[in-house]
């Protein structure tokens, strides 16, 4: 369980978070969604230790994360598994290197082990036959995908992704939303995922947390996203008139 | 005159700020090592890249410029009074005082130094440099330790340089009727000074740790997109030269003087 308690952080005069509290409990897919620019990226970030906040503390799993010694910061880190928003593949490895390397850092497994695990993910991912691919050799979905495979390659405790199925169409979108509940569920894993594809926040929001203005707006579920009042909710799911239809039906059906 | 001196007070305050930034950098790349059997990777890499990948153009470029001194010293040695080894003498000293560890330093700072800024620079935007820190790993000692290392092998390249510096300057005298080669290979004989060459390689061993550190320096704090990364190889280019030349002319004034 990650608890965020009351996060702030600036740049320069920019204030993007304004004081964020929330928890996202174990064995769950929680989704963070807001507008582009809503500060998404910059409160994973913060999660993950990147950004250090002026303000707030985040504690995982009861300890708080800025009193932790580096030690301690660095075992965390070999429990955490990230995919970033534009996958972050380091482009001078294949693939199989890729997914291997944290294995490489935080296990003492040896060669013939490694490639057994990372061969295991990827066919988890969905990718058997792209090993010896270099990143740029390779699709943006396939990259979502090495980053997926990557971020869970070392079993990790807690999971976080950075707009996982932007920009791909929506059926892959579909699979690897499926893909993280799946792991998430099987591995009993804390998962964090930013979005704003409403597709997913159908899918797979377990537990929904909407950001606007660098405040947390609003927070609920998949099933109460639907039915509530809030109007900024409202208006930023129901900005699609496709999405519009959908609730009709929905609160219609549920009469 | 407020404005003025509010402005050069600012500008003052960035080099300052720079200069610092560059120094705390150089302690954090020795901290937290990664893990040998990576790093191991990563300095093998980076010999294939910085040192091997060099190896090409650096000797064209001694080779010929050699020869050019040569063709120079000789075209202005018309004096009959002057004897003709000092041809030789003087293309020596000027490749292994100057041109190689100096000029093909320069020329370096442009091919491997735009190499490791545009690199590192890349993977600052692409957010790997991110991905790396989330794994624990220390991202300065994981990208600039091994090219630190990787330049270590420096002064062979150098060493490479002033032989074919020399050799490009004896094939000139002979093919180009300068005097003999004979002449030539008593010129490089004559006054030989032990201590030249450790100048000469105090120098390179100096200019190596500028080379591997001022470009990593640009690349890894940069910020912005694709086209950023080009403006911080220029600039990286711009400093590493001028920091060369600056110490070029101080370690010159200290050792030999
Ligand atoms: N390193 C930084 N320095 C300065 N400002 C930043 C930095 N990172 C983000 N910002 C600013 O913070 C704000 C929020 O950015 P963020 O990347 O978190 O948005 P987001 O919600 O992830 O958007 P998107 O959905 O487009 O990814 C933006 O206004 C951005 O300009
Ligand atoms: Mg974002």
């Amino acid at each position: 369980m990650i608890d965020v308690k009351n996060i702030q952080k600036s740049f320069g005069d920019a204030h993007i978070l304004k004081g964020i509290s929330t928890t996202f409990e174990k064995g769950k897919t929680s989704l963070v969604i807001g507008q582009s620019g809503s500060g998404k990226t910059v409160f994973l970030k913060c999660l993950l230790g990147l950004f250090s906040p002026e303000q707030g503390s985040i504690s995982y799993d009861g300890k708080i994360y800025s009193e932790l010694t580096d030690a301690q910061k660095r075992n965390l880190r070999s429990e955490i598994g990230m995919v970033f928003q534009g996958s972050a593949l380091f482009d001078s490895m294949t693939i199989m290197e890729n997914v291997m390397f944290p294995l490489r850092l935080f296990t003492k497994q040896n060669k013939s082990e490694m490639e057994d695990r990372a061969d295991f993910v990827l066919k988890r991912v969905n990718l058997e036959d792209a090993h010896h691919k270099m990143p740029s050799e390779a699709s943006g979905g396939m990259q979502k995908r090495v980053a997926i495979a990557r971020a869970i390659v070392n079993n990790p405790k807690y999971l976080f992704c950075d707009e996982p199925n932007s920009g791909l169409d929506p059926k892959t979108a579909i699979v690897i939303d499926n893909l993280i509940q799946e792991i998430t569920d099987e591995y009993n894993i804390t998962t964090v995922i930013n979005s704003h594809d409403m597709n997913s926040v159908m899918e797979i929001g377990e537990k929904i947390v909407f950001l606007k203005d660098g405040l947390k707006a609003w927070e609920g579920s998949k099933e109460t996203i639907f039915k509530t009042d809030n109007e900024v909710v409202t208006n930023f799911v129901y900005s699609s008139n496709l999405f519009k239809k959908v609730r009709k039906m929905y609160l219609n059906e549920n009469e | 005159m407020y404005f003025f001196t509010l402005a050069v007070t600012n500008f003052t305050m960035q080099y300052l700020h720079n200069i610092g930034a560059y120094f705390l950098m150089i302690a954090e790349m020795f901290r937290k090592p990664t893990k040998w059997s990576v790093m191991r990777t990563l300095i093998l890499k980076d010999v294939d890249d910085l040192i091997i990948g060099s190896l090409g153009i650096v000797a064209f470029i001694s080779f010929f410029v050699g020869g050019v001194v040569t063709i120079q010293t000789a075209l202005n040695i018309s004096n009959p009074l002057i004897p003709k080894y000092l041809i030789g003498f003087a293309t020596r000293q000027s490749i292994v005082l100057e041109f190689a560890p100096t000029f093909i330093s320069i020329i370096m700072a442009g091919k491997v130094g735009s190499f490791i800024t545009s690199s590192i620079g890349t993977m600052r935007v692409t957010e790997q440099i991110d991905a790396l820190e989330v794994m624990g790993v220390n991202a300065l000692n994981y990208l600039v330790f091994p090219k630190f290392i990787a330049l270590m092998l420096y002064p062979f390249v150098i060493s490479i340089a002033m032989f074919l510096g020399i050799l490009g300057g004896l094939i000139a005298v002979k093919f180009g009727g300068f005097g003999t080669v004979e002449d030539y290979i008593l010129g490089i004989q004559t006054d030989f000074t032990p201590f030249h060459i450790t100048y000469a390689f105090i120098k390179t061993f100096v200019f190596a740790f500028i080379l591997a550190t001022i470009p990593s320096f640009y690349g890894f704090y940069m910020k912005g997109g694709a086209l950023e990364v080009g403006k911080a190889s220029t600039t990286s280019f711009v400093w590493t030269s001028v920091v060369i030349i600056l110490l070029n002319y101080i370690l010159t004034q200290l050792l030999l003087s």
